[in-house]
């Protein structure tokens, strides 16, 4: 421009246009403009002002739109204690806006203004629709805005006396109505895109219309819009209408898509005009415009807005008045589809009756199946018959009765299964645990008459039966089919998922077993009779054969019925009766005897102390920080060893080989151990002791040990019965023996006799040993019987030999007493002489079994009678009788005591 | 030019009661001080566990969460943990703060005599009268024993836990000392049901007192007789036996009301102190302080030597 000023002069016929900028002073720098991110409003206080989007008008909150300052922002401190519970604040629109907003020309007063009714220019429901019809069909849409300014200082008289007489803005002029208020709604066969709203949402009011009406309701008319008689003059679309600048720039809506004030909820607003700061509502700030701060609850209508009911898809004369009522009506007025129904019912409508909701979908009919042409109509009822063992007659039968075979005969109802059925058809995993049968718990014995009984009754019920089938003149086998298909149909279908065969009920008879076991395969597999004997020992005579077979069902009938429900309810045995080897720690505790005479005599140290192989836990070591002692070696606690379970070298002196896991990293601490100590101390192995020359007590110790291990060596061949062969143990066992026999001359053999020729023949049961020697402490002080044993009492070391006479005595060590009783008793029992004691070890034992063979009392005094007679040394008999009878007065007194312990106070 | 050092004060024994807690939770079963001797916990015969400050005489928290009586308790190295056991079979571990029981270890069989942490508190020893030792892991969250420990055959009476050993006596008259370093287990016969173990504060014996009213000191190495110690009564209660802090005496509780102190090395009675007429149930010793805990009947008495000046003790 500064061109133009230039050429001013030159061509005056020039025209200029705005305003010349100031010209330039000589040797002035052209200031250079402020850069775009540099301009900024500020309003009348200094603070900056921020435009917010072209068409929302500018409004600026905060600093630059946050919450901080130009410092920064501080958080408030979060502050709150037992006296003064922080109390949640609830932070309103107020909370950020700036003082002037809240003055009285702000966007949200707080100072008595005048409100609209009494407003200059009070917003005239009609004039205000003709002006927006003015303003529409105007040239420049918007002008009439300009009537505003210049409109009158009061109401009309006319719209004074309307109200006097009850007109309320928004309303028509005229009588009252009784009608139903219609609204629109979108038309139920207009699709909706997208994502179905929420039902609650969209047909909210839908729900609302079968609510109350009440009949006396008049309405007022509906206001009347003018009719628009303008024609169309411009290019605009139909029905275009162009932006209303009070709407846009008050952010007043007039369409529904315009608008962002108003939740989706109250979509009446569609009526032209209405306005919401004339009900009364401040123009501004919802919430909402803003977003939703992280302080505000309410964050769910954002997107509700823009739905597509909201829109008209069909061209339609709009409904005169809709939604004039608009939000300000009653809820249940707004429903609109009260005129439809009524349509449709024409009948009346009974008192407390309402129509419903929604009409009930026809429900569907659906033909019958088409019956297959041979059905029957004929119920018959299926004899209950398990899968396996249908035989092929009955099956024919069956078949013939039904036309066909059902398929799965094991479905049987529900209440013919048993635990395991039904818990095999849920799916459900078994019961933990072994599933013995209670066979397995009975001992050998038991078993045994358990089936001597069982075959004398089937002897007695055979013989019974032999005559009759005489008198049928043919002799027949004795298990006639009859009764076997009988046992068949008991067994059923239980046999088909009884689990392996755990169950060995002929398991002394190991022919008669395998027998058993196909037989009940075969029954599994549903095999006839006639097949099944073929299992049976075609050696036998049939009678014999049917015996066995139905000996068999039972079993297997027995096995069935114990499987599953007694099984988990045993557990097994520590030591199972069957095995013949026994887990027993390797090195155990010597007997306390010569312990305790070292105690008295003050003797701690070597006298006293067992020193054990003891491997920990791997994590124990690791939680103590100490590095594991046996990191190869995989077992816990003491090592362990297999023994014989019934063998007298269980409890004799034992060198045995090292078993151990860890022998290699053992090896040194094992060699310092036998400087002291053999490897493997026995219970009873006083072997040790040998090596302590020096003591006296430990010399008589030694000499009882050899004379004790030579006894035991001879009878070895006898004593398989008992425990079957200690093959390993033996020659270990021999070499011990052999440097101990030098001292020694072999005793006679029938002392060998005496003692391991045991007499299964004999009764001895385990409670007769037992009230044996309950009787024999109170009588056996002066017993005849026991005073034979006093050969040579020798006073020095009476207890010693004493200990040694037990223990090589497999008979008494097996007695099965009360351990509990001995255990307390023994290391309970205070300062009486030194007794015969076994009982601390006891807990390792196996449990005998009643029918254990063992020597008789009678004999075991023998035995003891005639091994002191062989050790022509130092006997002490009245020590022995005292000994007998200690462990039962002991067991009184320490258990009494063992009470006062710990009832205590 | 030095000086030569003084002379060591000679050893003091507690001789003068100080202070007398009443402890309101029945018959007191044991007491013991916790790792630094400044707090004591009170194991109560009405299910309760309480934490005290002896040398105020404050009760500081109760523990409730047994179910029957308890009968022994030990805190951890960081006195963070409580550990007790009672006669509700159980093993308890407590959280010292919160009063919260942290983890129950139940697999005893029977009452629960007494209990151990190791060192680092990750182990809690228990021995029972199911004549079983267990050792439960506190580190994880497994239910089982990490280790039972069944050689006793009789119940287990008492449990010491060392850097790498574990302590039991049990009434089968034995004590027996589990060497994990060396992977050993040491049975010393001693006869009479054990009713208490501990170890010296050099680790080199180990004191066990038994029914038979006798203390022995015994060499941990080689097991023999180091001492014997008599002239109190012990019976049939399962009474304590202590160490003094710099082990010159070994004391125990006795069933005649009497606490008695012996001379370790002479083996000559030191002190008897007149606690009660009741059965001295418990005894803990501070670990640093001549100051002696004493149980019996429903209270807790604290005992320190005779030149003792309470501080603060006119404000109280």
């Amino acid at each position: 421009m500064a061109a133009a000023e230039s050429s001013d002069s030159d061509e005056e016929d020039l025209v200029s246009y705005g305003t010349a900028l100031q010209p330039l002073q000589e040797g002035e720098r052209i200031k250079k403009p402020v850069p775009l991110q540099e301009q900024t409003v500020k309003d009348a206080k200094g603070r900056y002002q921020r435009f917010h989007g072209a068409f929302t008008g500018g409004f600026s909150a905060g600093y630059f739109n946050t919450v901080g300052t130009k410092e920064g922002w501080t958080p408030s401190a979060f502050v709150s204690s037992r006296q003064k519970r922080a109390d949640r604040t609830i932070l309103g629109p107020e909370d950020f806006m700036d003082e002037e907003d809240l003055s009285e020309f702000g966007i949200a007063p707080k100072d008595i203004t005048t409100t609209d009714d009494f407003a200059s220019k009070a917003k005239d429901r009609i004039k205000e629709k003709a002006r927006q019809i003015a303003g529409v069909v105007a040239a420049i849409p918007g002008t009439t805005a300009f009537d505003d300014l210049i409109g009158p200082s009061k109401i009309t008289v006319g719209v004074e006396l309307l109200r006097k007489m009850g007109w309320k803005e928004g309303q028509g002029i005229g009588p009252r109505v009784k009608r139903k208020p219609r609204r629109q709604k979108p038309d139920p066969a207009v699709k909706v895109y997208g994502c179905a709203l929420p039902p609650g949402l969209s047909e909210g009011s839908e729900d609302e219309e079968d609510e109350y009406q009440p009949e006396n309701v008049t309405f007022a008319p509906k206001d009347v819009m003018p009719v628009d008689l303008t024609p169309k003059e411009n290019v605009h679309g139909l029905g275009y209408k162009g932006l209303d600048p009070s709407q846009a720039l008050f952010g007043v809506s007039g369409r529904e898509h315009l608008n962002l004030f108003t939740g989706g909820s109250e979509d009446t607003s569609n009526l032209l005009g209405d306005l919401r700061h004339s009900k009364g509502r401040k123009l501004g700030i919802t919430g909402q415009a803003f977003g939703v701060g992280a302080l505000e609850e309410e964050d769910d209508d954002i997107y509700a807005t823009e739905t597509l009911s909201k829109y008209d898809t069909v061209l339609k004369d709009e409904e005169p008045g809709d939604g004039l009522y608009g939000w300000t009506a009653p809820k249940q007025y707004k429903s609109k589809k009260r005129s439809e129904r009524e349509v449709k019912y024409i009948g009346k409508i009974l008192d407390g009756f309402s129509l419903a909701s929604k009409s009930s979908t026809p429900s569907k009919i659906y033909p019958p199946p088409d019956l297959p042409r041979n059905y029957r109509p004929v119920h018959y009822f299926r004899p209950v018959i398990a899968a396996g063992n249908e035989k092929y007659h009955l099956r024919k039968a069956l078949e013939e009765s039904t036309g066909k075979l059902e398929s799965d005969t094991t479905q049987q109802s529900r209440h013919a299964l048993n635990a395991s059925q039904r818990r095999e058809r849920l799916g459900e995993a078994g019961l933990k645990g072994p599933t013995p049968s209670v066979l397995e718990y009975l001992s050998e014995k038991d078993r045994e008459r358990l089936k001597e009984v069982k075959q004398a009754s089937e002897q007695q019920m055979k013989a019974k039966m032999l005559p009759q089938q005489l008198r049928n003149s043919r002799f027949q086998p004795a298990s006639p089919d009859d009764a076997s298909r009988k046992w068949q149909m008991l067994l059923g279908g239980q046999l088909a998922n009884a689990g392996s065969s755990d169950f060995k009920p002929f398991a002394r008879n190991p022919e008669k077993q395998k027998r058993y076991e196909s037989f009940v395969k075969s029954l599994k597999q549903g095999e006839k009779v006639d097949t099944l004997e073929h299992y049976l020992d075609p050696s036998m005579t049939e009678w014999e054969r049917g015996r066995e077979q139905e000996e068999f069902f039972r079993a297997a009938m027995f096995y069935k019925s114990s499987n599953s429900t007694l099984s988990s309810r045993f557990t097994r045995a520590k030591y199972e009766d069957d095995v013949d080897k026994v887990e027993v720690p390797r090195d155990q505790e010597n007997d306390i005897d010569d312990k305790e005479t070292a105690v008295k005599m003050k003797m701690f140290g070597k006298l006293t102390r067992d020193k054990f192989e003891w491997h920990p836990e791997k994590l124990l070591c690791k939680r103590f920080n100490v590095p594991d002692p046996y990191p190869d070696s995989s077992i816990v606690g003491l090592p362990k060893v297999k023994r014989d379970k019934y063998s007298v070298f269980n409890f004799l002196t034992l060198p045995e080989p090292t078993t151990s896991v860890s022998q290699a990293t053992n090896e040194k601490i094992q060699q310092n151990n036998s400087l002291n100590k053999p490897k493997k101390p026995s219970r009873w192995d006083v072997s040790d002791k040998e090596k302590e020359k020096k003591d006296s007590i430990s010399e008589f110790i030694s000499l009882a040990r050899s004379k004790a291990d030579v006894q035991q060596q001879p009878p070895v061949p006898a004593t398989e019965e008992c425990g079957t062969g200690p093959s390993e143990t033996l020659p270990t066992e021999v070499a011990n023996e052999d440097k101990d026999q030098e001292e020694e001359s072999r005793p006679s053999m029938d002392l060998f006799k005496a003692i391991f020729v045991s007499s299964s023949d004999e009764k001895s049961s385990s409670s007769e040993e037992e009230s044996d020697e309950e009787q024999q402490p109170t009588t056996s002080v002066i017993d005849s019987e026991t005073t034979k044993q006093v050969d040579i009492p020798d006073s020095s070391s009476s207890n010693v030999q004493e200990n040694v006479a037990a223990t090589t005595d497999p008979g008494i060590s097996l007695l099965p007493t009360s351990k509990q009783e001995l255990d307390a008793t023994e290391e309970f029992g205070p300062k009486l002489p030194p007794a015969f004691s076994s009982g601390s070890t006891w807990q390792q034992e196996p449990v005998v079994p009643a029918s254990f063979p063992g020597p008789s009392r009678k004999e075991k005094h023998r035995k003891n009678r005639e091994k002191h007679k062989t050790k022509r040394e130092h006997k002490h008999k009245k020590e022995k009788v005292f000994n007998l009878n200690k462990q039962f007065i002991d067991s009184l007194i320490c258990q009494s005591k063992f009470f006062i312990i710990y009832a205590g106070l | 030019m030095a000086f030569p050092r003084p002379r060591p004060a000679r050893p003091e024994l507690p001789r003068r009661r100080v202070r007398t807690l009443e402890c309101g939770q029945g018959a007191v079963r044991a007491v013991r001080f916790n790792v630094d001797g400044n707090y004591c916990l009170t194991c109560g015969s009405d299910k309760t566990l309480k934490l005290w400050n002896p040398h105020k005489g404050t009760a500081l928290r109760t523990y409730q969460g047994h179910g029957y009586e308890v009968l022994d308790a030990t805190g951890s190295f960081d006195n963070s943990q409580l550990c007790s056991c009672g006669a509700d079979k159980t093993v308890v571990l407590w959280d010292v703060a919160t009063g919260q029981v942290v983890r129950k270890y139940r697999g005893h069989a029977g009452k629960v005599n007494c209990v151990q942490f190791n060192e680092e508190a990750t182990i809690i020893v228990s021995g029972s009268i199911d004549s079983t030792v267990r050792c439960w892991d506190c580190r994880s969250r497994r239910p089982d024993p990490v280790q039972v420990l069944d050689e006793a055959k009789d119940g287990v009476s008492s449990v010491k836990v060392s850097d790498h050993e574990i302590l039991s006596g049990s009434v089968d008259g034995r004590v027996r000392r589990y060497d994990l370093r060396a992977g050993q287990l040491y049975s010393d016969y001693v006869g009479s049901p054990i009713t208490s173990v501990c170890f010296s504060k050099d680790g080199q014996c180990a004191l066990a007192a038994s029914l038979d009213s006798t203390l022995r000191l015994l060499d941990k190495e080689t097991g023999e007789l180091l001492g014997e110690y008599t002239g109190h009564r012990s019976t049939a209660y399962r009474l304590d036996c202590v160490l003094s802090e710099q082990d010159t005496h070994v004391g125990s509780a006795s069933e005649d009301g009497n606490v008695y102190f012996w001379d370790l090395v002479e083996g000559s009675l030191a002190l008897s102190l007149a606690v009660g007429r009741g059965v001295v149930q418990s005894l803990s010793f501070h670990p640093t302080l001549p100051c002696l805990l004493t149980a019996t009947e429903g209270h807790v008495q604290l005992w320190r030597e005779d030149t003792f000046q309470p501080e603060g003790d006119a404000a109280t």
